[in-house]
């Protein structure tokens, strides 16, 4: 029997919730276990970076990636694992478009810094003590010393494709797990059946329309005079939400999930990123959003979007990484990329 | 594309998107009237300030625009009825969003310009200039990557546009719409 194709699972700038989508298969789980042999998968498995690393080139065959790319040690395992695999795949939202850690982008990092480190009432740093890319430690009570390394920490959150070339891109936070065994079944079938593969850069495991065409919920194309937050009202079961007044990102949304959050009245978050065809989620959001309100006359008009809390983190909640206009510009970015703290 | 704006040769650069039915004439008049207006000005017509997607906004920020203009009729003489109100709210939504990102607002202005307002266009056109002379240049951190989505952006095959029915039949419908503009 020839050997089984090779599958590496990897987590960069995350938060894990791809890694249990991917167990979300449940019994189809076994099929991927019976097509592949999985040579890395840091969350479930027992292989180190250094296994990969003496891997040839090119010698695993399908890396399911996702994390964004925060710090050093990220770049590193997004350039190993491109180096070591034959299809690279941007998987899940972080890898694909920076997801919530590139809403780190709209502050610099000496910013982040004092929050965290200082600012936030849950700080207790008197000492104001902050990481060190290298820290020497005491080892055992003779006077030796060691170095202890941490990653750097880069100014800005990258996705994948701006780290390295990346072959797909699936999209979701998290990928559905019916999304993603049809992505697995498509390389299976590759692998097995001889079936060509999609073109390169295409967007897997998602539909090619809006999430609103996913969306079980009748509209009526309502003017509004007031936007609500998800806490302010009791939706109607039935009834769009952007027509009720929530800020429903639906129709900048691809879709692919399935409608999930909207069928059980939580508007849609935009996770499975833009839909095709389209450059910026966020200010297609703002073409949708304006169309929406029910006023000419513009002091009203400021007053009905004062009702949209933090326009920036609810239009690129999830596709911050690949805003067109890109990091913040207030921000100061240090000509070293250090962080200047 | 944007090329480093720190240059002392450096020169503001503004896109206007200008509506066919009003500003543009409008600007057209500034030019056959002999109204100097400044060449830092760079008209981009769209058949209607309602056509205007914010992301073209955006992508001329991120392609080496300083400011922006947005210009449409006069409330109320829309020619399409209602274009300029969406303007309106798109802009004031579009305003805020910059502002989150770093962008001044003050570079994205939205005016209203008559066909017969060459004088107003001349005036908007240099005050625009004189105001993002003032911000200076837009700092925008270089991404290759950006500026590459947005050029394959502009340059993506148009969609594939299903047949439509005979001409005969078509010709038929767009004269009777017309009619029904007319009246």
């Amino acid at each position: 029997m020839k050997d089984k194709a090779k599958l590496a699972l990897y987590w960069a700038s995350s938060c894990g919730g791809c890694e249990i989508a991917v167990l979300e298969l449940e019994e189809k789980i076994l099929d991927v276990a019976a097509a592949f042999d999985i040579v890395f998968w840091p969350v479930a498995i027992d292989f180190k970076v250094k296994d990969v690393e003496a891997m040839a080139d090119g010698s695993i065959d399908l890396c399911l990636f996702n994390g964004a790319v925060r710090n050093s040690d990220n770049e590193y395992m997004a350039r190993l694992l491109r180096a070591k695999s034959k299809v690279l795949v941007a998987f899940g939202s972080c890898a694909y478009e920076g997801c919530i850690p590139a809403l780190a982008n709209t502050r610099d990092p000496a910013t982040i810094y004092d929050w965290v480190y200082r600012d936030s009432p849950s700080t207790d740093n008197a000492e104001g003590v902050r990481p060190q890319t290298a820290n020497t430690v005491a080892l055992g009570g003779n006077g030796n010393t060691g170095t202890v390394e941490l990653p750097v920490f880069y100014d800005t959150v990258r996705t994948l494709d701006q780290t390295v070339d990346v072959d797909y891109y699936v999209p979701g936070c998290p990928p559905q797990a019916h999304q993603i065994q049809a992505v697995l079944e498509t390389v299976i079938d590759c692998l097995q059946n001889g079936k060509p593969l999609p073109p390169k850069g295409a967007v897997l495991g998602a539909g090619d329309k809006t999430c609103c065409d996913e969306c079980p919920r009748e509209r009526k194309e309502r003017k509004l005079k007031k936007f609500v937050r998800p806490h302010e009202i009791i939706p109607d079961p039935d009834l769009c939400l952007l027509d009720q007044g929530m800020v429903c990102m639906g129709p900048a949304t691809r879709s692919g999930c399935g409608g999930l959050c909207v069928a059980v009245g939580v508007p849609c978050r935009g996770c499975y990123g833009p839909p095709p065809n389209s450059l910026d989620q966020g200010t297609k959001m703002v073409s949708a959003l304006a169309s929406v309100i029910d006023s000419q006359d513009p002091e009203e008009i400021e007053r009905i979007l004062d009702g949209i809390v933090d326009p920036i983190g609810t239009f690129y909640r999830f596709s911050m990484g690949k805003a067109t206009l890109g990091r913040a510009l207030g921000a100061r970015i240090p000509e070293d990329g250090a962080p200047s703290s | 594309m944007r090329e480093p704006t720190t240059h002392p040769e450096w020169q503001p650069r503004v896109v206007a998107f200008l509506c066919n039915w009003c500003s543009y004439t409008g600007a057209d008049l500034a030019g056959i009237s002999r109204l100097p207006w400044s060449p830092a000005v760079h008209i981009v017509r769209v058949m209607c300030s309602g056509r205007l997607d914010p992301t073209f906004v955006v992508r001329a920020f991120r392609m080496g625009a300083d400011g922006v203009i947005v210009s449409g009729c006069h409330p109320g003489d829309c020619h399409y009825q209602k274009g300029n109100y969406k303007a309106l709210r798109r802009v004031h939504l579009l305003k805020r969003l910059l502002a989150d990102f770093g962008v001044e607002p003050e570079r994205l202005r939205l005016v209203w310009v008559s066909a017969s307002e060459g004088g107003a266009w001349a005036k908007i056109a240099n005050e625009m200039e004189a105001t993002v002379r003032r911000l200076g240049p837009l700092r925008l951190e270089p991404d290759p990557r950006r500026d590459e989505a947005c050029i394959a952006y502009e340059t993506a095959p148009e969609a594939e546009i299903p047949p439509g029915p005979p001409f005969s039949k078509g010709g038929a419908e767009v004269s009777s719409s017309a009619e029904r503009g007319v009246s």
